[in-house]
């Protein structure tokens, strides 16, 4: 008999593989177009993030954390600034409140942009790419503003933010939530039914509920299959209890249904800012509990100084003896710190929880069995940072 | 017939001069071939520049601007860097299958040439077995993409050639058989009659009209012929980096970018020839009947075969830009399961049409 099975083939896809995003690297064993095996290898982008942490105050620490997740920066600098507020209970004022949420869900809606056209590039449309950026960059004229900073922002701080919205700031948001919402409708009348487009999707990566509960799945990958789990819901942090919006979630845990969760919350953020901002309220942008923790009852709180300029936390702010886990909704997922204090300025240990880290551990699981260009497709919808990836 | 000869007008013009005709003859043979070359590749410069300025209209960008007016020197200039760029031929590659690859993908596009009707006089060969020629040559480019390929000594190359390979032989099968269609309609393989056959009656006498199911599966194969989006896989970017190209630089590189807008450029003048009546008017019109009335119909002639493809170009460029890539299986499925028996069912249709009516 004529042998015809063949070897597998094994192909070293990465770190510098156009779809790759970023430097990830695969294993991949292949058998003609299909998949065997699939093996990740990560750690190129190892900067040695959670150690460094060791060694700095929050507030040194907070222009390197937008480092981590590049593209959702606001939350990686909200769970730098969340854990140790937690950990000694400082309270944030509201207007810093609103102010937080305003930014997290701008940087959420950026997140799923620049999710959403590499996610087509890797399917093999270009030109969604081009669409994204431009909303995107309104975002990032905002976040400018707003911040000083483009991406890497370093605008949360430990009791509230760094500075108060610039004149006209709220005019302009609003302007851009009104413009941007018939926009996802562009998108989703340009994407979502092409029937190309839903070949290459449909079925591709299925996860069940079970399964996403299982690996410990996060973010749009758990709602995509069928699990309503939204921190913002399950842990009321910030203001979200104050503003009417819900959780999106799909059942078929496929390809297209953490696409539609993603569109789907890219409107409810929108929708988010757009409550907040005419619910914002006035009063301090900024906690005075954190130099009022370190100065104890004989601190001054009521001077020119303490309540219109130098309203910066205090370089000193010692972190208490104790340790906790803190966790915020990235775009991605579940962003969390478990940080050990040691009454010292620097934390005693960092340990950073990346959903990407998490997520993308399913993917050999996932494109066993499927076809070469599916494994871009899984990967692209899995939604991955190598930043905060390898850390 | 025509009342311009060129060729007999070329040789008398040599007899004047006191030159044998044979000699004049000789020096004739070459130069349409050599219009048509350099004709081609100013098409595929066009092509390339209209490629850019119509990706940057759909995604809201400028596209290339300073070289020359409109960008419309950019092209050369890209090619003019290939020409300078260094060839490499990797260490471990098989040189010889690595630098004849290029080679085989280019020279039989360009021979496709041969047989294409800018008018009804303006062609190299009028060969009787015109489509049949086309058909032949190119299919015998996917050798070179396989070539190349496996000489390249790289996975993804190797990939990139075997899918080159499989969708080359799914789709000519369909695009053979609607080519086939045609020719029963037109009793004829030479492209002239073919064209001639669609003249009376304007726009309306068109094979498209008369071939409806023919031409949207021929447009599809096509596409898939000249591996352009929703069918590149064979190049595909976010999974094969580059596909069979990838370990080419320099002008092999060129060549394969060359031999692929050509394709491009070939199939928009086949779509022109079999289905929208090749160099006629959409408006039929007579034009006085003297020599210098001759010589506008034959620039008229290309003006409409050029108009007509480059009308094929603009929509082939603008789905590129619009759709996203099938998969490998779905692409096989699309050509054996869907075009094959539609193309089928079409020759067989016209066939029985032409039995009972004609």
């Amino acid at each position: 008999m004529l042998e015809t099975k063949t070897d597998p083939m094994i192909v070293s896809m990465g770190p510098h593989h156009p779809s790759m995003h970023g430097v990830l690297r695969l294993i991949v064993t292949l058998d003609g177009e299909d998949v065997l095996d699939c093996e990740p290898v990560v750690g190129y982008l190892h900067r040695g993030m959670e150690k460094i942490a060791e060694h700095r105050t929050v507030i040194q620490y907070l222009p390197y954390v937008t480092r981590w997740d590049y593209l959702a920066t606001m939350f990686t600098e909200a769970v730098t600034v969340n854990a140790p507020e937690r950990l000694a209970n400082i309270e944030v004022p509201k207007r810093a409140s609103y102010l937080r949420v305003i930014m997290l869900e701008l940087s959420r809606i950026a997140s799923h942009l620049l999710w959403l056209g590499p996610f087509m590039a890797d399917i093999g449309a270009q030109t969604p790419f081009f669409y994204i950026l431009r909303e995107r960059e309104m975002i990032y004229d905002l976040l400018e503003a707003a911040t000083g900073m483009r991406m890497m922002h370093n605008y949360f701080r430990v009791g509230g933010v760094a500075a108060d919205l610039p004149y006209g700031w709220v005019d302009k948001s609003l302007d851009f939530c009104e413009y941007f919402l018939p926009k996802i409708d562009e998108y989703e009348a340009l994407i979502t039914r092409n029937p190309i487009f839903l070949k290459r999707v449909q079925n591709v990566g299925n996860i069940s509920r079970e399964e996403a509960i299982q690996w410990g799945l996060s973010g749009p990958m758990l709602r995509a299959s069928g699990v309503k789990w939204d921190l913002r819901k399950v842990d009321r942090y910030e203001c979200y209890d104050e503003i009417a919006w819900s959780v999106a979630s799909e059942r078929e845990g496929d390809s297209l249904a953490r696409y539609l969760v993603r569109m789907q919350e890219m409107r409810e953020s929108t929708k988010i800012v757009q409550q907040a901002l005419k619910a914002i309220p006035g009063g301090p942008y900024e906690n005075l509990e954190a130099r009022r923790l370190r100065e104890g009852r004989t601190s001054s709180w009521n001077e020119f100084e303490y309540q219109f300029v130098g309203k910066k936390p205090s370089p000193t702010f010692k972190m208490p003896h104790q340790e906790h886990y803190v966790r915020v909704e990235a775009p991605k997922g579940e962003l969390g710190v478990f940080l050990m204090g040691d009454d010292h300025v620097f934390p005693w240990r960092w340990k950073i929880r990346p959903p990407g880290f998490i997520n993308v551990q399913i993917l050999p699981t996932l494109v066993q069995g499927m076809k070469l260009a599916d494994i871009m497709t899984i990967l692209g919808s899995i939604d991955i940072i190598m930043g905060e990836v390898d850390r | 017939m025509s009342s311009v000869d060129l060729q007999g007008g070329w040789i008398s013009l040599g007899e004047g001069l006191g030159l044998s005709p044979d000699l004049m003859y000789a020096v004739w043979v070459p130069i349409p071939i050599i219009t048509i070359v350099i004709a081609a590749t100013l098409g595929v410069l066009v092509i390339v520049w209209l490629e850019r300025k119509i990706s940057a209209g759909a995604q809201q960008r400028i596209g290339p601007e300073y070289a020359g007016p409109l960008g419309l020197l950019q092209p050369l200039a890209d090619g003019l860097k290939l020409v300078f760029k260094e060839d490499i031929i990797p260490a471990k590659a098989d040189k010889v299958l690595f630098t004849l690859g290029p080679a085989i993908v280019v020279v039989p596009v360009f021979l496709a040439y041969l047989v294409v009707p800018f008018g009804p006089n303006l062609m190299i060969s009028n060969l009787g077995i015109g489509t049949f020629f086309w058909l032949a040559t190119s299919s015998v480019a996917p050798i070179g993409l396989l070539m190349s390929g496996y000489g390249s000594n790289n996975k993804y190359s190797f990939l990139g050639g075997l899918r080159a390979a499989a969708q080359a032989i799914s789709y000519e099968i369909p695009l053979a058989l609607c080519v086939l269609a045609v020719a029963l309609l037109a009793d004829s393989l030479r492209t002239v009659e073919i064209v001639q056959e669609q003249a009376y009656g304007g726009i309306l006498g068109w094979n498209v009209w008369r071939q409806p199911i023919g031409f949207v599966a021929f447009l599809i194969a096509a596409l898939a012929e000249c591996e352009r989006l929703p069918f590149d896989l064979p190049e595909a970017e976010e999974e094969l980096v580059a596909g069979y190209q990838t370990e080419y630089t320099g002008m092999k590189f060129g060549l394969f970018y060359v031999g692929s807008y050509v394709n491009l450029l070939v199939s928009g003048l086949w779509v022109t020839i079999l289905y929208l009546g090749g160099w006629h008017a959409p408006i039929p019109f007579d034009l006085p009947n003297s020599a210098g009335w001759e010589v506008v119909g034959g620039f008229g002639a290309i003006f409409w075969t050029l108009l007509k493809t480059y009308s094929f170009l603009f929509a082939a460029i603008l789905t590129r830009w619009t759709l996203p890539r099938v998969r490998i299986d779905q692409l096989l499925n699309l050509g054996w399961k869907f075009l094959l028996p539609l193309a089928l069912g079409n020759l067989l249709l016209t066939a029985l049409l032409k039995l009972l009516f004609i």
